[in-house]
């Protein structure tokens, strides 16, 4: 089979759009039966954006209980996504059929640590691309040793590089738990997983990074990120996708909206290629077609409003020193990107604030400060520059503490009065 | 306290734990995307109080009912008190017939996303706590 030769449909898509001035739109959209996925598609796709589809598997599909989705699609019960190994892949085809293209590619979106016999169907399906990483969708979102995760994601990185039509992979680190985890870490997780990638023969990649809670200290952020893919992963096709805020979301109307408008403009701001959006309800309920819809159109029309003048001044505060000094450190502790992962999670020199995985050693912390910057409470063992003396921010956390660091955004946008920190 | 086999969310684990250990309950969290023979084995390892089962991925009431057959099925768990709550259904909290038939099941009560906590706490024997409500916690999906 002849090796890849340049970025396939979907980064080309991505490539088009920016060329054009046009940030690319996407939801996080999956519904349990073929007509109503299929309708979600044909929708996103008559958006007036440039947008690309999205099929978000259900939880029964992430975690491989295909039975358990076969059942639900037997009995006709409500799936939180589109069950695509219990349709199988001659069904999702016919999903894709007529709809995906040149104009219109497709990502399947899932939370698999163990994606094997996913990535074989979506593979199969033909869709364009797909997102997650041996970290991101582990630890968050599994019970799966990491070392396991780790040589599944190897495995199915080198099955999409054996494909003659690239299909696209993007990293979800930037993500980890949505929120309380501070930037320069989820920087250093989405490059690291972009490495990873790399490692397993793929070149059409993404790194991510989501919305957090100062718009300053993630222009910074992103600008940290863009800079390091530049230097880690510069002889790939790669771009940058945000999420709009993946914490507990606005519950009013206008609060959501605000709150998405805001991402938005930080990604026309930042030069970021892609968004991934959230909806008016997303507090409550998963979303329906219609609410998709006028979410990417709002984001879609806030990012053009956004002037792209020359960037000001960007802000300084050590994120850029903070994730490259945690991405050579990892990559110094074991002889390929893998190894070094599990090897770095093992010692609590990588860590995930709050995350409960049995691999994750959950000793570093971080909060919400009064400038609404999200800074580090203890780095605990994270080889970052002055970790000591920022250990010293800690403090006992309680319940009511959490709940207002992790309602933040919330209480931000949906009482903007009771608030005084800067939107 | 657990989560259920298809939910991975985290967050409203950590903020049930920190919550109930301030009230007086000690907490053994056995984390999210919890397989319903984990659930068991564990309960009938430690013997715990009451079992705390917070999900929110919308799969709840699908997964909280096998689990609760389950779990009413066996001799040794039969009487244990077992609650339920968090997003129980993708719809939002408007199904009371989903309520009914997961108490019907064996649930000794149910907690939708803004169940009053000092309702929840009361009915596990713990202390009046300073937040208001169950905080409707979502950290992602993909």
């Amino acid at each position: 089979m002849a090796p890849p030769t340049g970025p396939g449909r979907f980064t080309r898509f991505v490539r088009r759009a920016s060329s054009e001035g046009k940030l690319v739109v996407q939801p996080r959209m999956g519904f349990g039966t073929v007509e109503q996925m299929r309708a979600g598609l044909d929708a996103v796709r008559d958006v007036d954006a440039a947008t690309v589809g999205t099929i978000t598997v259900d939880s029964y599909t992430r975690v491989n209980d295909h039975a358990s989705a076969l059942l639900a699609l037997e009995k006709g019960a409500d799936l939180n996504g589109f069950p695509l190994v219990a349709h199988g892949a001659a069904v999702t085809r016919e999903v894709l059929a007529g709809i995906a293209g040149d104009d219109f590619p497709v990502q399947v979106r899932h939370g698999s640590a163990l994606p094997r016999e996913l990535f074989e169907g979506l593979v199969a399906a033909g869709a364009d691309a797909t997102e997650g990483g041996p970290v991101s969708y582990c630890l968050p979102y599994s019970r799966v040793p990491l070392a396991q995760a780790v040589d599944a994601w190897a495995e199915c990185c080198e099955m999409l590089a054996g494909i003659s039509e690239p299909v696209h992979l993007e990293s979800f680190g930037g993500c980890m738990l949505g929120q309380l985890c501070p930037p320069s870490l989820l920087i250093s997780l989405s490059i690291l997983e972009g490495l990873f990638f790399r490692e397993h023969g793929l070149r059409d990649i993404s790194v991510s990074y989501a919305q957090q809670t100062n718009q300053q200290q993630d222009i910074e952020a992103i600008h940290a990120l863009r800079a390091l893919a530049k230097e880690w992963l510069g002889d790939t096709d790669w771009h940058a996708v945000l999420y709009t805020y993946m914490g507990v979301y606005p519950r009013s109307r206008k609060g959501a909206y605000g709150l998405l408008e805001a991402s938005a403009r930080l990604a026309a701001r930042s030069g970021t290629e892609r968004l991934i959006v959230k909806t008016a309800v997303e507090a409550s309920r998963i979303p329906s077609i219609t609410e998709n819809v006028d979410a990417l159109e709002r984001a879609a029309r806030a990012a053009e409003r956004e002037a792209v003048a020359e960037p000001a001044g960007i802000p300084d505060s050590g994120i850029y020193e903070e994730a490259q000094a945690i991405i050579t450190h990892t990559l110094t502790l074991g002889s390929d990107v893998g190894k070094a992962l599990v090897r770095a999670f093992a010692l609590g020199h990588l860590d995930i604030p709050f995350c409960l995985h049995q691999d994750n050693a959950n000793r570093c912390r971080a909060r919400i400060d009064d400038r609404g910057r999200l800074t580090w409470a203890d780095p605990a063992g994270v080889p970052i520059p002055r970790a000591r003396d920022l250990a010293r921010n800690r403090q006992r956390l309680t319940a009511r503490g959490l709940l207002d660091m992790l309602s933040y955004n919330e209480r931000r946008y949906d009482h903007p009065s009771r608030t005084s920190h800067p939107r | 306290m657990t989560s259920v086999s298809s939910d991975s969310h985290m967050w409203n684990l950590v903020f049930l734990q920190l919550l109930l250990e301030e009230n007086g309950g000690q907490v053994v969290n056995l984390g999210a995307c919890t397989p319903d023979e984990l659930v068991m084995s564990e309960c009938l390892r430690i013997r715990p109080d009451a079992l705390v089962i917070s999900t929110v991925n919308g799969h709840g009431h699908i997964d909280g009912l096998r689990l609760i057959r389950k779990i009413r099925g066996h001799s040794g768990l039969a009487s244990m008190k077992v609650v339920i709550g968090g997003k129980l259904g993708i719809h939002g909290s408007r199904h009371a017939g989903s309520r009914a038939e997961l108490v019907a099941n064996g649930f000794d009560a149910v907690f939708e996303a803004d169940a009053d906590l000092d309702r929840f706490l009361g009915c596990l024997g713990l202390g009046t706590p300073a937040p208001k409500h169950v905080a409707s916690t979502e950290i992602r999906s993909t």
